[in-house]
């Protein structure tokens, strides 16, 4: 029985503990610590390349900050500890002040003071008529509690309000985003100028589900893409604008609507949104074999490198007795320095060049481990040909030939289907009205009693100025009744 | 007119503008330096007498106001030279910085007698518009495709503001814990005799964080906002935004500390600063050296 009472007793002591302010504190700079690493090592949600290169460059190093979450932080055991038990103390802090704050409004002020003069911004007065004090006070929107010799009278509830409402705004805002990644979906695809992209699991490459979310919950609709023009300024080669017209149905099969999307500006399916993020070249090229029979006709997406959009990629060839591929290098405006090589100086194909190196041997691709589609494992491969082609031109590697006939431009959709962010927006308008609420009310309270004098005494909350010159009008209207 | 005669009408008002805030820093610095008054058989008894050089300060700040007349259209004409508001990058985040602050600064100067201010300030604002020509200087240029929204104008202007105000707490809080170490051992040193007291220091850094509070929240939510648009996501931890929540969470704490648990004074001074510098770290070091998607156009 004791010890029951004990074990009971222990964790009202820690629900108290936890709902301290003190432990509140403690708990906000903690979290503020906690965010820090997410911002110094690179994030797998963000840029797992980079990741990947740190493993590559400090293994040991790696590893080990692997294992407390460090690539992770923000989906961390520790991070997520940390703003659990924050949100536990903030509602279990929070409930009990609403439930006691929503008795307040409908209850009256307190009892007024035995000895006012005790207290600040103390007044003593000639004898007033406490009516007159009374519908002055709630002229100016007082509560009242009037008793026979004395008025306690209470104004600024909206104080708490706005607190209580900022602080349940921050847990709404936190559900939003749990509904958006527990039932949300995010993808990307790539697609050429002039194909078409239905919204299913397969056209992705790459799609994340939320846990709830089966595959199936996709929006049937379809894309294709009609028009891709990128502007860019000719002194700085910087990008000026990108805007790609798309017709698109939904479900697949319907009439079909023109609609444009910039990067501003995505394409909405009720709670979908799909994004223009990226952009490149996917040069065309034709292989025949020695037979001269086409084995490859194509666009081949490349990944661009620099802001000239010199672009990389990977033609692979297996239909080929040996198998042929080529590691190549897209150039939209072709040009030449001693240092650096070949190399692109301005982002529009003005002067295209196609770079190629080509190799003969065994591509790999049924050994069964998922491959880039833009790089070739050249472990089991011989290098038998090097060269720059320009459009149209055709190069003879003994095993084949390859022409260089085009180009096209790809786009990276981004799909995003995050049902939660209504909410998330709503939390953060309320979160702000409550904070607004909150900072510019003053809660205040004022006492009149009734004695050989009326004596006037007031109280603000947190110390806020304001409450002196209050009393000193009210004082004055006073005296001017008389 | 043509966008480059803009640009170079911009630099030319921008070099004038520092020559007058040059001008305005070596009244000020006059103002002070002329009224000590030290008698000649006992220093400690040294006085300021800032009633000798009433002149030189009111000098002072009509340089100050010369200054900020020509700052005014030297940042208009640099939009003008772009097409758009200028606070494309790090140097117009810096030049309409100097000329928000210069603006306060000549705002507040008669309504809450900042003249005591004017040194540091045009100090400040010399250093900021200093290192902007020198290290930040980028030639005129549009904006990149992400930037093209409205959002750009609310979410940084609420920015830029945000950080103007904090970083004037934290000058506060900063006096704060000087002057505090000279009382601590007995007086104020006799230059500081002009700045309000302790209190005044400590309420003044509290009220201005309160103040803007709401404004940095604001500036975040429409950062979210317009991230939602451009980036497919509202949320997502890039460093920039990282160090926003943890200033965010910071500053949070430090009004918790303050209103709730009755911080004052040093204490409450510290954490200000500590807040204040996870801004700083923010703009300087996450523009300079950091990754993600806040870095545009070099700088």
């Amino acid at each position: 029985m004791s010890t029951e009472l004990d074990s009971r007793s222990f964790l009202r002591w820690c629900w108290r503990q936890l709902t301290s302010m003190r432990i509140a504190l403690i708990l906000l700079l903690l979290l503020a610590i906690a965010a820090i690493p997410g911002s110094l090592f690179p994030q797998r949600s963000q840029n797992p390349v980079q990741v990947r290169q740190y493993f590559i460059d400090n293994p040991q190093v790696a590893i080990w900050l692997d294992r407390f979450s460090m690539f992770d932080v923000f989906s961390s055991p520790w991070f997520s500890a940390i703003y659990l038990l924050l949100f536990i103390s903030l509602i279990g802090c929070v409930l009990p002040r609403s439930i006691e704050h929503l008795k307040a409004i409908g209850a009256k002020p307190p009892l007024t003071p035995k000895y006012l003069d005790r207290m600040e911004s103390y007044t003593e007065f000639k004898k007033v008529d406490l009516d007159i004090v009374e519908r002055y006070l709630r002229k100016k929107h007082f509560r009242i509690r009037r008793d026979e010799n004395s008025i306690s009278a209470e104004k600024g509830y909206a104080r708490e309000s706005g607190n209580l409402l900022f602080h349940l705004s921050l847990v709404l805002i936190l559900v939003a985003v749990g509904i958006g990644s527990l039932l949300g979906s995010r993808g990307d695809a790539i697609v050429n100028i002039g194909d078409r992209f239905i919204n299913t699991p397969t056209s992705y490459d790459i799609l994340g589900f939320g846990k709830y979310q089966s595959e199936d919950s996709l929006p049937p609709f379809s894309i294709t893409i009609k028009d891709f023009k990128a502007k860019y300024d000719p002194v700085s080669n910087a990008a000026l604008d990108y805007e790609l017209t798309v017709s698109t149905a939904n479900p697949v099969g319907s009439t079909e609507t023109t609609r444009v999307i910039k990067v501003n500006q995505p394409l909405t399916y009720g709670s979908t949104k799909i994004y223009l993020q990226a952009n490149g070249y996917a040069p065309i090229v034709v292989v025949k074999d020695k037979t001269g029979k086409v084995v490859f006709d194509g666009p081949t997406t490349f990944l661009p490198q620099d802001a000239n959009l010199s672009s990389i990629g990977a033609i692979k060839v297996p239909d080929m007795q040996p198998q042929i591929g080529f590691v190549a290098s897209f150039l939209p405006t072709a040009d030449r320095d001693p240092i650096r090589g070949g190399f692109s100086s301005y982002p529009e194909v003005l002067d295209p060049r196609l770079l190629l190196a080509v190799w003969k041997g065994d591509l790999g691709l049924n050994r069964g481990i998922p491959q880039s589609v833009y790089r070739i494992d050249t472990s089991k491969m011989e290098r038998i040909g090097l060269k720059a082609l320009v459009l149209n031109e055709s190069y003879d590697f003994g095993e084949g030939s390859i022409t260089f006939t085009g180009w096209t431009s790809w786009v990276n959709l981004q799909i995003v289907n995050d049902p939660g962010k209504g909410f998330a927006l709503i939390g953060a308008i309320l979160a702000i009205l409550g904070l607004l609420i909150s900072l510019f009310t003053r809660q205040r309270r004022i006492w009149v009693k009734q004695g050989r004098k009326t004596q006037i005494a007031g109280l603000a909350k947190n110390g806020i100025p304001g409450l002196e010159d209050e009393i000193k009008e009210l004082v004055k209207e006073m005296s001017n009744e008389r | 007119m043509s966008d480059n005669s803009a640009a170079v009408l911009s630099n030319n008002l921008i070099y004038s503008a520092i020559l007058f805030y040059a001008l305005a820093f070596l009244s000020h610095a006059i103002e002070v330096a002329w009224s000590v008054k030290t008698p000649a058989k006992s220093v400690k008894k040294t006085k300021l007498d800032f009633s000798r050089t009433e002149r030189v300060g009111r000098l002072a700040t009509a340089f100050m106001v010369i200054g900020f007349l020509l700052l005014l259209p030297g940042v208009i004409f640099r939009g003008v030279s772009a097409n758009r508001v200028p606070w494309g990058n790090m140097y117009e985040f810096s030049i309409t910085g100097a000329l928000a602050f210069s603006g306060a600064y000549l705002f507040a100067l008669k309504k809450y007698k900042l003249r005591w201010l004017g040194l540091p300030a045009a100090l400040s604002i010399l250093l900021t518009l200093g290192t902007a020509v020198t290290l930040l200087y980028r030639p005129s240029a549009p904006l990149m495709p992400a930037l093209k929204s409205p959002w750009l104008v609310i979410h940084v202007s609420a920015a830029i503001i945000s950080g103007g105000v904090f970083l004037l707490a934290n000058c506060i809080a900063g006096a704060y814990l000087f002057l505090d170490r000279y009382e601590q051992k007995g007086v104020r040193p006799v230059w500081a005799e002009k700045l309000p007291t302790l209190e005044a220091l400590d309420n003044l850094s509290y009220r201005l964080v309160a103040l803007v509070f709401p404004l940095w929240t604001f500036s975040v939510i429409a950062g979210a906002i317009w991230a939602e648009a451009a980036w497919g996501r509202y949320w997502g931890w890039d460093p920039k935004e990282t160090w926003a929540f943890i200033t965010w969470v910071a500053y949070a704490a430090y009004l918790h500390a303050r209103v709730t648990v009755g911080w004052r004074g040093r204490k409450a001074a510290w954490l200000c600063l500590l807040a204040g510098s996870t801004f700083l770290f923010n703009y300087i070091y996450i523009n300079v050296w950091g990754t993600g998607r806040h870095t545009y156009s070099g700088l």
